[in-house]
């Protein structure tokens, strides 16, 4: 299983934000959207991602922080991860360094993002299915009769 | 405002479309619910059980014992089965729209990938996937042919439909005589002139799609001696390392089988499987009669990507493979189906959790829900398709509570059947299939084998005195 496996069944693409724009319309964009982090684009080319985290950091120590930019809090040393990308190698990524949402780029270009969420359901249901397919053959091998 | 359906005098009734895994996990989560749904499950082929009898291997029965908690999905008395009618030719969305609440697209991933190489189309190159449909008996299929006067045959990939066709390849007909294999192709087989057998996976051992049971079976062959390279068994060291981090016991014993393979030495069997890693096709070299005389091999090296994925990346050494006969199994895509969102990216149903999208608002549209292989791409085992059906049942019965569903003008059992009677007056119930199935099972016992497989839809009717 891959990531593009994940992006399958997502539907929409990942929400995002011009790091020009203020935190103000990031916490409108998270609320409405009901997700945890924006990616931060320039044209479709990811330069930053902006959590809740980031913003929660902020918010400890300026009032005033709904009026900065995303471009102040946002974090640029975004990983990325690609659509042929297996997942044991990107939940171990993403567990290690502590990364909650991963952008999805194709040649440079942002396609998606996944979210460790994702990651976890998937690997879940991966797991849950193979146990499903050899319990059957097991109880079927025992007797002909499937559960 | 009327209620919803779901109740003894209204019930809840859902179309699903392909009578897969996926079709029947999505039918017994329905059925399972506290509401009162009917299903009608619809397959363009008269069988059901999708891949389980066209797929799954001849030589894999155990896998096939699932078809035992399909049988008693389809025992339920608010389940139906409409075979040989096809979505789209015999019954439209539209005439789905008018008769059932909710639609669930559960049509599976039907084509190839294409390697995109030169040569690809000579007459030697085919698909593994028609390979298999053929050896399985699939109705469409029977009529293929494969040069099997060849005596070298290269197999692309490494997933277990690669895994497959190898086995199958270099098995003796003794092998494949106690299976339930489709008797035209145990014929063609029997004349197979194929010595040498090439896999050949495009990245390193490690990252092999096969399962360890898989691998060790194509040590265990009756007449084939199995060899790898010792220099292409031994893991780079991304690999290594990636093998170590992770702890992976399943990865670090598949490596220690083919490193075993490695230091065989050939017992004078008849037949050779190669397990070839770290090489891509880039051409198929004609034989200048329109066939194929050899498969121009590239060796790739392995980069990691930001998150630690191996990837193949080519280097500039070239080999010629010299094979008469290749097939490819390099993915697999959904087919898009007549008025329904696709999303060409992914080669799947354009969805949300399973919810169908349209593909200008991207959102939901009312009614229409895809599940399996056509929701998420080819990925998993056929008990993977269990969790994955039941989010998309969550996602039906959500929308059924909030009353978001379509309003057919004859929800009635009766009507859906009057109309596929009218468009379809062949089709195949699920009655009908247990009768062919018992005739197979029967034709079978003389043998000594699991079944022996009609493979037309004429011996069908035939069989069934139609």
């Amino acid at each position: 299983m891959n990531i593009a496996n994940i992006l399958a069944r997502k539907g929409s693409m990942a929400v995002t934000v011009r790091p020009e724009q203020s935190i103000r319309d990031a916490l409108a964009l998270l609320d409405r959207h009901n997700i945890g982090a924006l990616i931060a684009v320039e044209g479709d080319r990811p330069v930053g991602i902006l959590s809740e985290r980031d913003i929660v950091r902020e918010a400890a120590h300026n009032e005033k922080f709904f009026a900065r930019l995303v471009a102040d809090l946002m974090t640029r040393d975004v990983i990325t991860g690609q659509p042929h990308d297996d997942l044991p190698s990107v939940a171990h990524t993403m567990t290690e360094r502590r990364i909650r949402h991963l952008p999805v780029v194709d040649q440079g270009r942002l396609i998606g993002m996944v979210s460790i969420g994702d990651v976890v359901k998937a690997q879940r249901d991966h797991y849950q299915g193979e146990v499903d397919t050899l319990q059957t053959q097991l109880l079927a091998g025992e007797g002909g009769r499937a559960v | 405002m009327t209620p919803v359906p779901g109740t003894p005098e209204r019930p809840l009734r859902v179309a699903i479309i392909g009578a897969g895994p996926t079709g029947f996990y999505t039918a017994d989560h329905l059925l399972r619910n506290a509401r009162v749904v009917e299903v009608d499950l619809f397959d363009r082929l008269p069988t059901p059980y999708g891949l389980v009898r066209l797929g799954v291997a001849p030589d894999h029965q155990k896998i096939k014992f699932v078809t035992n908690v399909f049988d008693k999905v389809a025992a339920n008395p608010r389940f139906r089965f409409y075979g040989g009618v096809e979505f789209g030719k015999d019954v439209t969305l539209a005439d789905l729209k008018a008769h059932y609440h909710q639609i669930v697209y559960c049509t599976g991933a039907q084509t190839d990938r294409r390697m995109g190489i030169p040569g690809e189309d000579l007459s030697g190159s085919h698909p593994a996937t028609e390979f298999v449909a053929w050896y399985n008996g699939h109705p469409d299929y029977r009529d293929c042919t494969f040069d099997l006067t060849q005596e070298r045959v290269a197999v692309v990939g490494v997933g277990n439909v690669a895994v497959d066709v190898v086995r199958i390849l270099c098995r003796t007909p003794e092998e494949l005589a106690t299976t339930d294999i489709a008797d035209y192709a145990l014929e063609a087989l029997r004349k197979s002139r194929v010595k040498e057998v090439y896999l050949l996976g495009r990245r390193g051992p490690a990252q092999a799609a096969f399962t360890n049971p898989e691998v060790k079976e194509l040590g265990e062959l009756a007449d084939a001696d199995v060899s790898a390279r010792p220099e292409e068994v031994e893991l780079d060291p991304l690999s290594r390392a990636a093998v170590e981090r992770s702890q992976d016991r399943a990865t670090q014993k598949k490596v220690e089988i083919l490193k075993e393979y490695a230091r065989r030495q050939p017992t004078g069997k008849s037949r050779r499987l190669t397990l070839r890693f770290m090489v891509s096709p880039v051409e198929l070299i004609g034989d200048g009669g329109g066939g194929v005389a050899a498969l121009r091999l590239v060796r790739n090296e392995l980069s990691a990507t930001s998150t630690g994925a191996l990837q193949p990346r080519a280097t500039d050494h070239f080999e010629n493979l010299p094979v008469g006969l290749v097939f490819r199994s390099v993915g697999y895509r959904g087919v898009p189906l007549p008025g329904v969102p696709f999303n060409e990216s992914w080669g799947v149903i354009l969805n949300e959790k399973g919810r169908v999208l349209d593909s200008d608002t991207k959102q939901p549209i009312v009614g229409e829900y895809a599940a399996g292989w056509i929701k998420r791409g080819p990925t998993g085992v056929i008990g993977t398709n269990k969790p994955d059906a039941a989010e998309t049942v969550d996602c039906m019965f959500e929308d059924l509570a909030l009353g978001a569903v379509l309003e057919p003008a004859h929800p009635e059992a009766a009507a859906a059947e009057a109309l596929v009677r009218q468009r379809q007056p062949s089709y195949f119930s699920y009655a009908d299939w247990l009768k062919l199935d018992a005739i197979e099972v029967e034709r079978g016992r003389a043998q000594g084998r699991p079944r022996v497989k009609l493979t037309s839809i004429d011996e069908m009717l035939a069989a069934l005195g139609r």
